[in-house]
Parts: structure tokens; sequence; C-alpha cells
């Protein structure tokens, strides 16, 4: 019974935010509503008798594989890829239509297999306790696939440094290198580097952008992820001119 | 076997002056002809010492050998590349050398106004070592490879000029027909090979008698089928009378006195196989029946003087093959013929040289005439010459013709009278058109440009002429006095039981050559000797003058049974080439081509498309599933 | 309650997941679709196990989501490099297998 209150309540929640992970228009967004699913399905496992799984489920996948995900969005920043509008003619119906037959076809399936007797249950095989019992199969019967995957695990990692390493052809440029550069190229108004946000302005969150003497936004004194984005606020409004500036005396 | 490691020199001496001409270029044009000469000429001394040496020995120690290396060691088969020379081979040595060497002292002067005088001594030398490879090679591959070199030397020689289409044409002709004749030397070597297990002369001579009847006439008659390619015996003549293009010195030395006889050495040399296989035997002595009337023919219809001359050679080629297919009796005979043959018709060809030199090189007898009034050396060594192949006694033709036509009439039975009968025919042709070349070109009313008379040739010229003309006279009496030759060759061959039946008596044969002879120069004489001879030939003659003018129809004959069919052959191959290996080979690149281009439009390069085609081809098997288990 | 239940969300998940492969664009959303899709056919193992009685169902699952994370590392690393490279993450933009 508290079984199927868990369920009813999680199974829908959790379909509802899988839906939500393909409509929201940022990754960082689907990202959170990907972890709740897995949050779900790690309720879902301990609620079937696999403790041990909910509970890597939770480490690896909530923990350890979104953190990857989060920190390789950060790296990777936002750009028009967020944009859900579709490119290719004709991808999204046929994809959609072909997913739903799929997914109903599934289902018609599965409500038409019949086991022929009651689910058994895991009582019997978590006598010794779930860990105990997984620990039992993993070192007996399946010690060699184990191997082979910790082999795989190794390799992975040792493919991702590979993957992510990069080769410096030129020496890491030094400060003096970097200074020189900035004199000798571009202007000289870049010289003493970009303006800071917020400068003149009276609101100088790192989303405003600087004002120039004659009032009008520097886009350059915003980062560039920032602008991209679309995060850049009117900083119009917080100009120093619009803001009543008389002195008043104290009385 | 006695081992002299200097035989080597012998080939060594003018390969090495072939290889240093043609390398050294313009360099070498001062000297080069020179060189090329002393070089022939010291060869020729190293085999007079060879040959001296040998007189010093008993008659079973004469032959010498020398192994170079060991050329082809695979398993059980073992060849070296050896030199062997023998008494067969020394007679060879001293003509290819002696004679090479007076052509190269005439081709000095012959040749000097010809810019590439240089390359024509390379290949001159280049033909001496091999021609010498061909008869000191103590196995049939050695001597292959000597045939081929001389092939190649001919070739090259022919087409000297080949500057002219109609001389490369002529030079590929005697190529080609070359090639053929050398199929059958390597089919030769590959059986005795296959029934045997040895190729060299030795070996082959030790297995001969264990060897079935059938291997070798079959070895006999591919020997035979090399020999009439390099000798231009019937039925690959055709390409003689076309290698008279290359300069008047080659056609004395190769193709009168040495490498077209290579054919009549390579069945004397193998006369242990003819002499086992009576039917290649046979039909040697046919082939040398067919060419002697053949080219005798030719000779009758001949105005080109080289021509003429190139039909008499290839006539008495035949009477050399025909006295080789009579068994032990006639290879002494053959050689005999050979060696007087090398002597006086080198030494009219020579002859014809000189008068082409001192006419500006006409070679058409009917625009000479009488011009032995102002070339008196030339036509005496030329009549030389002529008496000797008419076989006028006592100069070298009649020890030698005589003696063919001798031992043709004893080989027995209806055979003997008709071969006989043959060369005595042959004879009278022979007397018939040498007379006739002797009558247009030296005799008679001039017919000539007489404002540019004809000057005799310069010393260089006249000296081997004149010892030419000398061997023409001595040579027959020195070889056949006490029967020299017969017994200086006899242990190569198998012992041989005196002459066969003698139907007549020597004398009387001797008598009846004689006559025919005399008939043949008087109907030459009545011919041409009396009255003026047309400068044009006349057109208005028999058709039997016409075939023979057209060299009895042989080219005609090659042309339309082999060359035209061949090249329609070719034609249809190539057409099968190009359609169908070709065409499949395209087709299937084409089909590629096609099925990748229409394949490509469903590529679109974007990953997501992909993978709803996963996703589409997901739905359809699981689509299956839930069909079969409805 | 009924095991099956499991099933059906599994297969509704998953169906999910794979519409998100073929709809969206940036390289990162369709790796989480992907690692939906993985995570769906691990509740369908879990359930077997439970129906079956037996904790194989459970032991494989522990398998998938070790070579998930694998894949997730190498993947993950490509998308930067990738990135780096061509300065996007939209899987549309590395189309040159095209041509």
């Amino acid at each position: 019974m508290p079984e199927s209150v868990l369920f009813w309540i999680m199974g829908p929640l959790a379909v509802v935010a899988a839906v939500g992970m393909l409509l929201v228009k940022k990754a960082v967004h689907s990202a959170l509503l990907l972890a709740w699913v897995m949050v779900t399905l790690a309720f879902f496992y301990i609620a079937q008798g696999a403790l041990f799984l909910g509970i890597v489920q939770v480490v690896v996948y909530t923990g350890a594989v979104m953190m990857l995900f989060l920190f390789i969005l950060m790296l990777v920043g936002v750009d028009a890829a967020d944009s859900l509008t579709e490119t290719i003619r004709g991808l999204r119906p046929i994809a959609i239509t072909a997913a739903i037959g799929f997914g109903g076809l599934m289902v018609s399936l599965i409500s038409r297999a019949t086991l022929g007797r009651e689910p058994v249950g895991l009582d019997a095989a978590n006598a010794a306790g779930n860990v105990q019992g997984l620990a039992q199969l993993l070192f007996s019967t399946y010690v060699w696939p184990f191997e082979v995957v910790s082999a795989l695990l190794i390799t992975a990692a040792l493919g991702a440094m590979v993957l992510a390493h990069r080769q410096r052809e030129v020496a890491r440029p030094s400060q003096r290198d970097l200074s020189e550069q900035r004199f000798r190229s571009g202007s000289l108004a870049t010289a003493a580097g970009l303006p800071g946000p917020g400068v003149f302005a009276r609101h100088n969150a790192v989303d405003v952008p600087a004002l120039l003497p004659d009032g009008s936004a520097a886009p350059a004194s915003i980062s560039e992820t920032l602008r991209t984005r679309g995060d850049m606020i009117d900083s119009s409004e917080f100009q120093l001119d619009q803001v009543n500036t008389e002195v008043r005396e104290e009385k | 076997m006695l081992v002299n490691n200097g035989l080597v020199y012998l080939i060594a001496l003018p390969l090495f002056g072939a290889a240093l001409l043609l390398l050294s270029g313009r360099r070498a044009d001062r000297w080069g002809h020179l060189l090329a000469t002393a070089l022939s000429g010291m060869s020729f001394i190293l085999g007079a010492v060879q040959f001296y040496q040998m007189l010093g020995r008993s008659p079973e120690n004469r032959a010498v050998s020398q192994k170079l290396f060991s050329w082809i060691s695979v398993g059980s088969f073992n060849i070296d590349a050896g030199l062997l020379v023998d008494q067969l081979s020394i007679c060879f040595v001293l003509l290819i050398t002696g004679v090479g060497t007076l052509i190269h002292i005439y081709s000095i002067a012959y040749m000097d106004h010809d810019k590439d005088r240089r390359r024509f001594f390379a290949y001159l030398n280049f033909f001496i070592a091999a021609m010498l490879l061909l008869v000191m090679g103590d196995s049939y591959l050695n001597l292959y490879v000597g045939w081929e070199g001389v092939g190649l030397a001919s070739y090259l020689l022919i087409g000297f000029w080949n500057h002219k289409p109609a001389y490369a044409t002529a030079s590929k002709k005697a190529f080609i027909a070359n090639r053929v004749g050398d199929m059958g030397l390597s089919f030769a070597i590959m059986i005795a090979f296959a029934t045997m297990g040895t190729v060299s002369f030795s070996g082959v001579k030790e297995a001969a008698e264990g060897t079935s009847q059938g291997a070798l006439t079959a070895i006999g008659i591919m020997l035979l089928l090399a020999a009439t390619g390099k000798s231009a015996q019937f039925p690959l003549q055709a390409w003689l009378g076309d290698a008279m293009a290359g300069p008047t010195p080659v056609s004395a030395l190769i193709h009168a006195a040495t490498m077209v006889t290579a054919g009549v050495y390579l069945i004397t040399r193998s006369n242990f196989i003819f002499d086992a296989a009576p039917t290649a035997q046979l039909l040697v002595v046919i082939v040398g029946a067919i060419t002697l009337l053949f080219g005798a023919i030719i000779g009758t219809a001949k105005d080109d003087i080289k021509k003429a001359l190139a039909a008499s050679t290839m006539s008495q080629i035949g009477y050399m093959v025909l006295a080789t297919g009579l068994g032990p009796v006639g290879y002494a005979f053959a050689i005999m013929h050979l060696l007087t043959h090398g002597f006086f018709k080198a030494g009219m060809f020579l002859g014809a040289g000189s008068v082409m030199h001192g006419t500006g090189d006409e070679v058409n007898m009917r625009k000479f005439g009488g011009i032995r009034h102002f070339m008196p050396i030339t036509f005496a060594t030329f009549g030389l010459g002529y008496l000797a192949i008419l076989g006028v006694p006592p100069f070298a033709g009649f020890y030698s013709k005589d003696k063919i036509i001798e031992t043709a009439f004893y080989a027995g039975g209806i055979k003997g009278i008709l071969i006989g009968s043959v060369a005595l025919f042959g004879a009278a042709l022979t007397a018939f058109y040498m007379s006739r070349v002797m009558i247009l070109t030296f005799a008679g009313t001039p017919r000539y440009d007489i404002n540019h008379p004809p000057h005799e040739s310069s010393f260089l010229m006249l000296l081997p002429m004149g010892i030419l003309a000398i061997g023409s006279v001595a040579s027959g009496f020195l070889l056949a006095r006490g029967e020299a030759l017969v017994h200086w060759l006899e242990p190569l061959f198998e012992a041989h039981e005196g002459h066969g039946k003698e139907i007549l008596p020597p004398v009387v044969i001797s008598l009846m050559a004689l006559a025919v002879v005399i008939i043949g120069a008087a109907i030459a004489w009545f011919k041409y000797g009396r009255g003026t001879v047309a400068d044009t030939a006349p057109t208005d003659v028999s058709i039997f003058t016409r075939i023979a003018r057209r060299d009895l129809l042989q080219d005609d004959f090659n042309e339309s049974v082999f060359m035209r069919p061949g090249q329609a052959l070719t034609r249809l191959l190539v057409k099968t080439d190009d359609v169908v290996v070709d065409g499949t080979v395209r087709g299937v690149a084409a089909a590629a081509l096609a099925s990748g281009s229409s394949l490509r439009s469903t590529q679109t390069g974007f990953v997501r498309s992909y993978a709803a085609l996963i996703v589409i081809g997901a739905v359809v098997l699981i689509a299956a599933i839930w069909a079969v288990t409805l | 309650m009924n095991p099956t239940n499991y099933l059906y969300i599994s297969a509704l998940l998953f169906t999910i997941g794979a519409i998100g492969v073929v709809v969206r664009r940036n390289a990162i959303v369709v790796f989480m679709c992907i690692e939906l899709m993985l995570n769906a056919a691990n509740l369908s193992f879990v359930t077997f196990a439970r129906i079956n009685g037996n904790l194989d169902g459970q032991v494989v699952a522990f398998f998938t989501m070790v070579v998930a994370a694998c894949e997730v590392v190498v993947g993950l690393a490509i998308i930067v490099t990738i990135y780096r490279s061509r300065r996007s993450a939209s899987v549309d933009d590395a189309s040159l297998l095209k041509r």
C-alpha cells in the first residue's frame, strides 16, 4: 500500500519532469529535471528491494554524473543550440510519431504479456541482505564481467584524459607578452583593459553594462557569455542623469 | 676435357668494344672504328692460337672448355655458363673472327661518310661477341643466349638506317621471322629438359640413347624450326631478301657468311639427335631441297644485286641444310660448304658493296653494265667468287658443292636420285643467275649515267675483298686435300660407314655438275650477254617471271595467311579487351558510382536524422514482435 | 502493487528519452536524454529482478550504471573537444560526414 502511494505520486511526477526536460530552453534546467527523474528512480529501486542500487543511483548518477554534466555545461556555456525551433524540416513530426508509436507498442506489449504466476519478490533473495546478495553474485558468477568493466573504467578515464588534453604548441604567453600584445594590436582604447560593468551606472551588477560618456551602454563591459545568453540589462534606467542628483541641503 | 680459362676473352674483347663504343658517345667517333677492328682482330688471333694448340693435340683431346660461372642452380636443374671449343666450334670461330675482321676493315672505308659509323662498329662488335657465344656455348641454353644476341644484332644492323621506314620495317620483319624460329629453339630446349633433365650438349648426347623416338623427333623438328628461322630456310625464308636493307658489310658478314649459317651449326651440333630421329632428318632434307630451289628461282628474277645475292645465299644454305640432313656423311660437307661459302659469298657481297660505293649507292643491275673497265679489281675478286660459287674446278665451290651433290645421290634409293637431281638442278640455276648477275653488272654496255662513271674503291675496301677472293680460290682445295676437314671433324660425329651405295662413279657426277653449270651459264649468256639489256625491267613477261619477281609470293602468302588473320585477331582481342574486360571493370565502377550517388542523397550528415532512423528501425522491430505475439 | 506498473513507466521514460535525442540540438541535452533512456532500461532490470525473485537483474543494472558512467566521461570529453575546435555544442554543426 505505501508503495502504491509512492508510485502514483512519484511516477507521474517523473514523467512530467522528463517531458519538461525536452521542453525547457536552458540546458541547466534540463539537467535539474533529469536529476529529479533520477532521484525518483532511486526511490523506485529502494522500493523494489534494490537498496544498494538505490544508493548507488543517488551517489553515482545524481551526484557524480549530473555534477559532471553541470560542470561541462559551465565550461561550454550556452549558445544557439538552446533554441527549440527545428532546423531539419520534417524531422520533428516523424521522430515524435515514431517514438510515440514505439512507446504505444511497448505499452501494448507489456500489457499483453502474462507471467503465468505471481511475481516472486525479493524477500528470499535478500534474506542475507541486499548488498551481501549482490556481492555474492558479483564475485562469483559475474566476476569476469566485473573485471572487464573495471578495465573499461580505467580505459574510459584514460580516454577522457587523452581527448581533453590539449597539446600546447607555443609557449604559454607570459604577462609581459600579453601586455605587449595588448598595446601593439587593437586600439589603444582597450589597452588598459576593458571597462568593468556598472561603471557610471547606479547599479554595478555584472549584467549591467558600463555607460560611455555620452550615456550609451558599452557592451564590451559585459562578459561574453552573458551577452550571448541575452542576460544584459538595459542600464539606461540607471543613468545618472535620469536620477535626481540634486544634493539636498541637510536641514 | 682440357680446361682453358682464356676462352672467355674471345667473347669478352668484342663485347667490351661494343659496350665502350656505345657508352662513350661522340667522344669515340674518331677512334671507335679502329678500336673495334683491333678488338675483332685480337679475337681472331686468340682463335688462331687456340686452333694452333688444338693441332698439336691428339684428335680425342682437342676440345677445350671453360666454366664461367654457375648460372642456374635450382634443385636438380643446374646450368653452368660454360664455353666449349671443339673441332666444330673452332671452324666457326675462325670464320667469324676472320671474315668479321676483314669486314671491319672494309667497313672503315665503306661507312666513312656515315655520321653513325661508331654505332655501326659497336653493333658489329656486339654481333661478333654474340656469334662467338653462339658457337662456343657448351649447352643449348648458352647457345640460346648467343642465338638471341645475333638476332638482336641483326635487327639493329638491318635497321641501321632506320630513318627510312622501309628499312625499319625490314628489320622488324627479320626480327619477327626470327622470333618464330626462336620459339622452336626454346621449345626444343624445354622438351630436352623435360625428357632428359639436361640441356648441355654432352648431357643431351649421352641421354639421347635412352630417350624415346617421339621426344627426339619433337626436339629435332623444333630445332629444325629454329634453324629455318635463323638460316632463312623454307618456310621462314621471307625475311632475308628484305634484310638487304642493312649496310652491305652487314649483308656480307651477318646475312651471308656467319649468322644465317647458325642453323647449319645448330643441326650439325645436334647431330646425335637427328641421327636418332629419322623423321626429323628427312624433314631437314626436304626443307633444304625446297629452299635450295626456292632461293635459286628467286635469284633468277631479281634485278637488285644485293637481293639476287641474298637469294643465292638462301639457296646455298639450302645446300648445307640438305647435306646435314643426309646424316653423318653429310655433316662435314655441310661445314665445308659453309666455310667456302663464307669466303666467296662474303667476297661477292663486298664486291657488290664496292660496286654500289662506286656508282652512288645504285643497286639495280639494269643500271650497271660494263663496270669491269672502271673497277678491275672489284671485277677480279667478284669473278673469282663467281667461279667459286659455280663450282668450277679448282675453285672452292667445286670441292664443297660437288661433294654435297655426290652425297645426295648416294643417299640411297629413289630418295637419293630425287634429292641428287634437285641439287643438280639447283647447280644449273645457280650458274644461270650468278652468270646473269655477272653479265648484267660487269659485262655489256654501260647503262649508268655516263657523266658520273663508276670509280674503283679505296685500298681498305679492296684489301678484304682480295683476301676473301684468295679464300674463294684456295679454301676448297685446302679443306678437301686428303679429306682434311672430314678427318678433323670426325671425332664429333658417329663413325659413318663410308659412302652409301655408289650408283654412279664420283667422276661422272662431277662431270654432270660441270655440264649443267656450263649449260646454265650459257643460257644466261645467250639471254643477257648478247645485245643490249633494257635498263628497266620488262613488264610483258610470263606469269612465272612475275611470280618469281614477287619472291614466289612468299610475302603474299605470309600476309594473307598469318598477317591479316593475325591483325584481325588482334583487333578482335583489343575490342574484347575494350568492351568485355574494360567494360566489366568500368561497369562495376560505374555501378558503384551510380549506387553511391543515389544512396548519397539519403545522407544528410545530421546525427539527429540518423537517430530518427534508428528510432524508426526500433519501431519496425517492436511492431514485428508485436505482430508475431498477437 | 503490481510491478508491471514500473515497466510502463520505464517504457514511457525510454520513449521520452528517444524523442529528446532526436529533437534537441544541444549535445549536452542529447546526452542527458541518452542517460534517461539508460535509466529507464535500468528500472526495467530492477523490476524484472523483483518479478523473478533473484538478483541477476540488479547486477546487470549495476553494470549498466558503470558502463553509463564510462560513456558519460568519454562522451563529455568528446563534446568538450568538439566545442573547443568548433565553438559550438550543437550536434547539427558537426555534420561534415556528408561531404
